[in-house]
């Protein structure tokens, strides 16, 4: 299936959940995960099933003002 | 140095600046963008022993070689609390997911509320704040709104639970200094919540200013990131928001029109009645 994971095309297995996309992006630590403006508790990630065109949001700390 | 002079001295170090029950025992916030480097920001930020630094999040890189995450690093290693941000937020929904991501990678409930609505001036969005800032309120954070410093808006979001509101002073990153005083010393005057003025702050008298007008503390990034020396002037904030905070505690006299000898006239030599 085709995802979109920080605005780039991923194609992953049919049945893919959130821990494929994870592993395909090869997210490091610290971060967290939105999927379609949702946010995604690190608790769901194992169970968090994806669909066609999900857009995937995996963001990390950076500096603010 | 006398009884009261110390007495004096032990109130002015134990006025902290509280926010939803917590004490802070500085009222400078300082923003960790646009440092010459992580090390001008870790000696900036020891430099003016600021109460929290602003944080962000941005979108991973997919490189699988992006390494370490050193402001991560470094983060751990200056052990200041944090207050994420959603800067470049354009709805609510943004704002909410933002702020419940950032809850759980920096491990903090508070939030510095930033909604744009309107990417030339970065003036936020205030139609649609005070219903976000409700929302993220019933979620359990300790909102710090960013907002204009309109007097009604402030009002109402103190009326929806935001315990403290940080009006700007100027737009952000312009460093122009406060551009209505009038409005500002207003709402100093209606609202009895923490007031920060949060943005546009251009030099430390600016933030001095705002300290003697009654303003509870000041949170600035630009001004000091900026500068040539930036770790002298993260210095020179926090020393001039301390003299502004002592000067409003202090009582100011009040301005005369006309000149008033501080010299006693009694005894002047040379004097004799026309």
């Amino acid at each position: 299936m085709r995802v979109m994971i920080n605005q780039v095309e991923y194609l992953l297995p049919e049945g893919a959940k959130l821990e494929h996309a994870l592993e395909a992006l090869q997210a490091q630590p610290p971060f967290a995960v939105a999927i379609n403006l949702q946010f995604i508790p690190k608790s769901n990630y194992g169970q968090c099933a994806l669909a066609e065109n999900d857009q995937i949001e995996i963001i990390s700390p950076v500096t603010g003002g | 140095m006398n009884m009261n002079s110390i007495k004096e001295q032990q109130a002015l170090s134990k006025d902290d600046l509280v926010l939803y029950g917590e004490h802070f025992s500085s009222r400078l916030l300082l923003g960790t963008s646009r440092y010459p480097s992580p090390q001008v920001l870790e000696e900036a930020v020891l430099a003016s022993q600021p109460a929290m630094i602003t944080v962000s999040l941005r979108r991973q890189g997919s490189s699988a070689e992006q390494g370490k995450n050193t402001f991560w690093e470094l983060l751990k290693k200056m052990s200041v609390p944090v207050l994420p941000n959603t800067a470049g937020c354009h709805s609510p929904q943004e704002v909410i997911t933002t702020a419940q991501m950032a809850r759980e990678v920096f491990e903090t409930d508070w939030i510095k509320l930033e909604l744009i609505g309107d990417d030339y001036t970065l003036q936020p969005d205030t139609l649609r704040l005070v219903d976000t800032a409700r929302t993220l309120i019933q979620d359990g954070f300790k909102v710090l709104p960013y907002c204009t410093e309109d007097l009604i808006l402030c009002q109402r979001l103190v009326d929806v639970g935001c315990q403290a509101v940080m009006p700007w002073a100027a737009p952000i990153g312009t460093g122009q200094g406060p551009l209505n005083p009038y409005a500002l010393k207003l709402l100093r005057e209606r609202l009895k919540v923490p007031l920060l003025v949060d943005a546009g702050l251009g030099l430390p008298s600016h933030a001095c200013s705002v300290m003697e007008w009654g303003f509870d503390g000041v949170l600035l990034n630009t001004a000091v990131a900026l500068a040539d020396q930036p770790i002298a002037m993260a210095k020179a904030f926090a020393m001039a928001t301390s003299a502004g905070r002592s000067a409003y505690l202090s009582g100011a006299m009040s301005a005369q029109a006309s000149a008033q000898a501080s010299t006693p006239l009694v005894g002047t030599p040379f004097w004799h009645q026309a």
